[in-house]
């Protein structure tokens, strides 16, 4: 590093005024640090420790395949014609010779077959997207089930909260762009939603597409909101959520020399410059490549947008797949009163679209409420050890599959030869029962593993090894695991229930505790108290079990 | 001719010529009425019907009842026509194997031969609309294609998607793939609408857009190389986001525990 070689004058001069730069590129430097302190920002980031873990790089997908849509989409933007004026098609592909279309369609099949490359960077955008959003939901699932979103890192998750729902949105949004017979669908869903918002949706339509569907308006809206606004805020989001990872530091696993006020792992500067860079061109090699293989969205099968027609399979890139979800499976419900309909049939799936992306997004908070927990945590909880956060989770996980089902209910009765009313009543059931059934199994599941980890801290790993004792009793020997494993597996602090203040005061005054404090207590004992967590082994138990007479 | 002429005013000069306009008109009659020909087609017309009604009471019968007038097994096939039963009988759907909420196409079973005798017997019940003529399906114009693309998006791509690839109704019903169909095949359809399809006959449909629906499935499910790669079925963003999960993030997942397995280590002192 320069500034192992360079001298300084004097420590209250900036370092910039160093004498005597040993070459240009010193010089360089030295003019760059004087006016951005850049030596300082090194000083303190180069070196930076990050711990070591594949489940770690999960961001790193998601910021990668960010970057690859938004060079991507700079190109398409080149050629792409956000109009809704209508052309009559004139180029290579035969299918639609002669057809009239808008201008926004026409574009994107001219990107397609005849802008050298364009079909690829079509393809590259559009798989990105989809794993993009994908890769930030496991991303968030894995923060989620390590308990990586506890104090101080809650602003953080609130941060990637939003850039998961915007990338959804500015998804959708891109997805409406092409204006074909697909994505026209989709806007027109989009329009049935708002017109069933009760007293303004009319209004919010109206104003949205410049008079009635479709009008010459929601392209150019659209891109507008999908090429500038939503990046925009989605880059700032992104900064700040890169900046808060540098300035809580990374998480880590539990482990030998791993603690609270650590980080163990290899420096950035050289290591996960090179690891990071490569992964960077692994990431857009692999989209790439899938790109090369496998379509996407081909619009030119799919036809112009006509409010006429309207094909089958017309549902939405996979992240909107649980609100299609949501609509297929909800009974058609109408009120009508004093000649205005409400349409609940939409209206109420609509209501719980955004409850089941809140569910997920505020639970920090409740857990963060219900412990009382006011210290850092910066080593992460195995999903076993955290059994009602883990079944929480869990149970989120899958209703949102019960609801993807639901919204790919035609192509479950197509393909696995079912009844598509079948699986629709199976979805309306699954989103209530499914969810419940998936959280006392997994909770059940995590203690089952908690028994385990404390039957091999305390009696060792089977070995094989059978051996015959000299009055014929058969046993299998089992060793003791290194002292590294056992500091991972009884590592993990188990919290204990909150207690109700004492019901009446030193004085004797009765002092009744009020119902949310009485929630509290209650849900505390469901997270922590007995039948919630096995009682890790302590230092005692297994110095009394290795002591004594053998392993049994 | 001066011979002929100087005869003219002979008295059987009109005897000779009304026997010669006879045998000119009787000659030339002879030779084009299609008396003879008729006499044949109805004689064979006949023999198919015979047969068709034998075919027909063997495979068919124990359904559709022994004249064809159905049963609580199956429907009345008088007025049907012999493009229902092309088609049915064609495609492989007839005779059913099994009851349940939609016969499927499989393998055909009749030659092409029995299936025109069985529609020549099904179409003597009562008329119906018949077979079409290999002129009447296959199209010849290249711009009938994008014309029945329109069509096509307008009144099939609801059931059979955008590619004709099939797709879902109510309760384990489905609209079948197009792939693979035969023109005829696909013709007939429209003209008969067999099972749960509404039928498009010429007076909704004419002639010349159901040739231009033809050569637009031909060409979308046949013909043409995708020009994106793998279709992963034609059928949505469903199977994208499959792909995208399985193939797209399973990779880089893939990749992503191999990039933290391959570490520095540290150098041990």
């Amino acid at each position: 590093m320069s500034s192992a070689s360079s001298t300084t004058t004097g420590a209250a001069k900036p370092s910039s005024t160093r004498a005597n730069p040993a070459n240009k590129w010193e010089a360089a430097a030295d003019w760059t640090d004087g006016r951005l302190g850049i030596y300082s920002l090194a000083k303190a980031n180069l070196r930076k420790i990050f711990p070591d873990h594949w489940s770690f790089m999960l961001g790193e997908i998601c910021l990668y395949t960010f970057v690859i849509i938004i060079l991507t989409g700079v190109y398409l933007t080149l050629f792409f014609k956000p109009s809704m004026a209508e052309v009559v098609y004139n180029g290579s592909y035969v299918p639609l010779k002669g057809i009239g279309m808008s201008e926004a369609y026409a574009s994107t099949v001219d990107i397609s077959f005849e802008i050298r490359g364009g079909l690829l960077i079509r393809q590259i955008h559009h798989w990105a997207a989809l794993v993009f959003v994908a890769a930030m939901l496991v991303h968030m699932m894995r923060v989620f089930f390590t308990g990586a979103f506890r104090k101080p890192r809650e602003i953080n998750w609130v941060f990637g909260f939003l850039l998961l729902v915007l990338g959804m949105f500015d998804g959708f949004f891109g997805y409406s762009l092409p204006d074909d017979l697909l994505s026209g669908t989709g806007i027109r869903f989009m329009e049935g939603a708002i017109l069933a918002v009760p007293l303004v949706g009319t209004y919010i339509q109206m104003f949205l597409f410049g008079g009635e569907f479709p009008g010459h308006d929601i392209v150019p809206r659209f891109f507008t909101i999908h090429v500038l606004l939503i990046p925009g805020i989605m880059l700032g989001l992104l900064v700040a959520h890169l900046i808060l990872v540098f300035y809580h530091k990374h998480t880590q696993w539990a482990g030998p020399g791993k603690t609270e006020k650590n980080v163990v792992g290899m420096p950035l500067m050289p290591v996960y410059m090179a690891k990071a860079g490569g992964f960077f061109f692994l990431v857009f090699g692999i989209i790439a490549a899938i790109s090369a293989i496998a379509t996407i969205n081909p619009i030119w099968a799919y036809g112009p947008y006509r409010p006429d027609q309207v094909s089958t399979d017309a549902q939405p890139d996979w992240y909107m797949g649980f609100s299609e979800g949501l609509i297929r499976v909800m009974p058609g419900w109408e009120i009508s009163l004093w000649g205005h309909t409400l349409n609940l049939g939409v209206f109420i799936p609509l209501m719980i679209f955004p409850l089941v992306l809140v569910a997920i997004a505020v639970y920090p908070f409740i857990e963060g409420w219900i412990t009382g927990d006011k210290r850092e945590h910066h080593i992460l909880d195995r999903p076993r050890n955290a059994p009602v956060r883990t079944a929480l989770g869990a149970a989120w996980i899958s209703l949102y599959l019960v609801l993807l089902i639901g919204g790919g209910n035609d192509l479950f009765a197509t393909h696995f030869h079912l009844s598509l009313n079948s699986i629709t009543y199976f979805v309306r059931t699954g989103f209530f029962v499914v969810p419940v059934i998936t959280f006392i199994v997994t909770k059940r599941w995590c203690l089952g593993l908690q028994r385990r980890d404390k039957e091999k801290v305390l009696h060792g790993r089977e070995t094989g090894v059978i051996k015959r004792l000299p009055h014929g009793e058969y046993v299998e020997v089992h060793a003791q695991l290194p002292q590294k494993d056992l500091h991972t597996l009884t590592a993990h602090e188990q919290n204990q229930p909150i207690e109700l203040p004492a019901q009446a005061d030193e004085n004797g005054v009765a002092r009744k505790a009020g119902a949310l404090t009485r929630t509290r207590a209650k849900l505390s004992r469901g997270f922590y108290g007995e039948g919630s967590q096995i009682p890790k082994p302590t230092a005692e138990e297994h110095h009394e079990i290795t002591s004594g007479h053998g392993h049994h | 001719m001066k011979k002929l002429s100087a005869r003219r005013r002979h008295p059987l000069a009109a005897l000779v010529v009304l026997l010669l306009a006879l045998a000119a008109t009787g000659g030339l009659y002879a030779a084009f009425a299609p008396a003879d020909k008729a006499q044949a087609d109805v004689a064979a017309q006949s023999l198919a019907i015979d047969e068709g009604k034998r075919l027909f009471a063997v495979g068919c019968s124990s359904c559709h009842g022994i004249n064809g007038q159905g049963s609580s097994e199956g429907p009345s096939l008088v007025g049907v026509g012999s493009a229902a039963v092309d088609f049915q009988v064609g495609t492989g759907r007839m005779p059913a194997q099994q009851p349940g909420a939609q016969v499927p196409r499989k393998p055909k079973i009749y030659t092409q031969g029995e299936i025109d005798q069985l529609a020549a017997y099904i179409s003597s019940l009562g008329p119906g609309p018949i077979a079409p003529k290999p002129e009447q399906y296959n199209s010849t114009n290249p711009d009938d294609i994008s014309k029945g693309g329109e069509l096509f998006r307008t009144n099939c791509a609801q059931c059979h998607n955008f590619a004709g690839q099939g797709g879902a109704l109510t309760k384990g019903k489905y609209a079948p793939s197009l792939e693979g169909v035969d023109a005829k095949h696909i013709y007939e359809a429209m003209q008969t609408g067999p099972q749960n399809m509404p039928s498009f006959p010429d007076s909704t449909m004419p002639e010349e857009q159901k040739k231009q629906i033809v050569a637009f499935v031909r060409h979308t499910t046949n013909d043409e190389p995708n020009p994106g790669g793998l279709t992963l079925g034609s059928l949505g963003p469903v199977t994208e986001g499959l792909f995208g999960w399985i193939f797209g993030l399973g990779t880089l997942i893939a990749v992503a525990i191999w990039v933290a397995a391959h570490t520095t280590k540290a150098k041990k002192s």
